[in-house]
């Protein structure tokens, strides 16, 4: 027998109600019930981050949350903080320091930079490496990614994005 | 894969969960952060026909000074653990152990009674339970009890926990004026399961250490404080030669287990580098 549960929140600013199994995961729920398909589905045991949403306020690993923990709180994607412009900033530097290639990882990354970011003044290329570890990139090595959000945190901090890198 | 199918229970008071516990025992599995069990959902490797949502109950959240102790609710997320200025006051070594649980996304959403209760060895928080001495209550729909942390750890993902119990809440004896802690780890990558660490309290005064609670982790099947470097550390004076004597009696103290990770032999280097290391630390000048 599928159990069914009946579940509303809010995604990306708008209320939703639905019915969900109560065995299907948020970034499943999103994906398939929702048509948010920035959020990517890769390990499904917490390891990769490809899968991170926001949920009211704070980030989370999507596939390691049921859809129906969900019933009545916030919920971002990608899309969401993407068309807020909050973070026009971060998603300028990835392009412009190529932190990105086959794109798969890159909404985590951006969710994950994005709380790490308003969390700490100024952030040290240390602290961004084991902050980001929690995201796994195949393509660019991470120097690229590690960059941008360095630049980004000197830029909202006032400094300079361009010295001081290595 | 996907979790397999359930029955999902979201209880509304702390009676009717203990009710429910009780009334379906083993083929209930207790939910509150996930970050434990979901991946063990997602791979299948446990299939319960009810989950148990305990993570909106009040009663189990919240976190305060209760005489020389900290109570922290077992719902209560790794995330507030790590921003309490009441732990990083009271119970510097949870709070210096932190940054070593998983990642920023899954201190979010994993709890501390979760970490717990999932007993796993290469976990941080039971290490510091037992090296902190720390006291866990469960209850069921017939009462409590409070367990000793030395005695709720009993195996890799075995605990004193009955079938109908839950664990509610834990108090950590708060740290004294002159305790110092230590906490290290060695992972493959920050934030993945430690395949070695080691956490560790103890008084000093001077160049004095007394009281020494020292826990190996990672390597062995659950956390258990060094009767050799409790014995060894007994109000003396420690100097690096002390150090090194302590940490190659932990080392042959341990008992390691073999696995994907190395040897027992390996391990047992890297567990008298990572204590020699930590109480170097415990023990540095600058701290006196």
């Amino acid at each position: 027998m599928i159990e069914f549960q009946d579940i509303t929140l809010t995604v990306n600013g708008s209320v939703v109600s639905r019915r969900v199994e109560a065995r299907q995961n948020l970034v499943d729920f999103l994906r398939l019930e929702m048509g948010l398909t920035g959020s990517h589905v890769g390990c499904e045991q917490g390891i990769c981050g490809a899968c991170t949403v926001r949920v009211n306020g704070s980030v989370v690993r999507g596939c390691l949350m049921l859809a129906v923990q969900a019933d009545g709180a916030e919920v971002e994607t990608i899309e969401g903080l993407a068309d807020s412009g909050a973070i026009d900033d971060l998603i300028a530097a990835f392009v412009e320091r190529n932190a990105l290639q086959c794109g798969f990882c890159t909404p985590g990354f951006l969710l994950t930079a994005t709380e790490l970011l308003a969390l700490e003044q100024s952030l040290s290329r240390q602290q961004i490496r084991e902050e980001l570890s929690g995201n796994l990139c195949r393509c660019t090595g991470y120097h690229a990614i590690i960059d941008a959000v360095e630049a980004v945190s000197k830029e909202r901090n006032g400094g300079s994005a361009d010295d001081d890198r290595g | 894969m996907k979790p397999p199918k359930f029955k999902y229970l979201r209880p509304e008071t702390i009676d009717d969960a203990l009710a429910v516990l009780k009334q379906h025992g083993n083929d209930a599995y207790v939910l509150a952060g996930g970050q434990s069990l979901m991946p063990t959902l997602n791979l299948r490797l446990a299939e319960p026909m009810v989950l148990i949502d305990i993570s909106r109950l009040e009663s189990l959240r919240g976190l305060k000074e209760e005489g020389d102790q900290i109570k922290i609710g077992a719902a209560v997320s790794h995330a507030e653990v790590a921003a309490s200025p009441l732990v990083n006051k009271h119970l510097p070594l949870v709070t210096g152990a932190m940054p070593y649980v998983a990642h920023r996304a899954v201190r979010n959403r994993g709890t501390i009674g979760g970490s717990l209760s999932h007993a796993d060895p290469a976990a941080e928080l039971p290490a510091c339970a037992v090296a902190m001495g720390a006291t866990l209550t469960l209850c069921s729909a017939s009462g409590h009890r409070d367990v000793p942390a030395s005695e709720f750890f009993q195996g890799v993902m075995s605990t004193a926990r009955q079938e109908d119990e839950l664990l509610t809440h834990i108090h950590f004896p708060a740290s004294a004026a002159n305790e110092v802690w230590g906490f290290n780890e060695l992972s493959r990558r920050h934030g993945d399961f430690a395949i070695v660490g080691v956490a560790a309290r103890g008084l000093r005064q001077n160049d004095i250490l007394s009281d020494l609670r020292l826990v190996v982790f990672g390597c062995e099947e659950r956390p258990v404080v060094s009767a050799a470097a409790a014995d060894l550390a007994k109000n003396r004076e420690i100097t690096q030669d002390q150090i090194k004597q302590i940490a190659g009696a932990v080392s042959e103290e341990i008992n390691p287990m073999s696995d994907l990770n190395g040897t027992p032999e390996t391990k047992r280097r890297q567990a008298q580098a990572l204590v020699q290391r930590t109480l170097s630390a415990m023990m540095e000048p600058s701290t006196s």
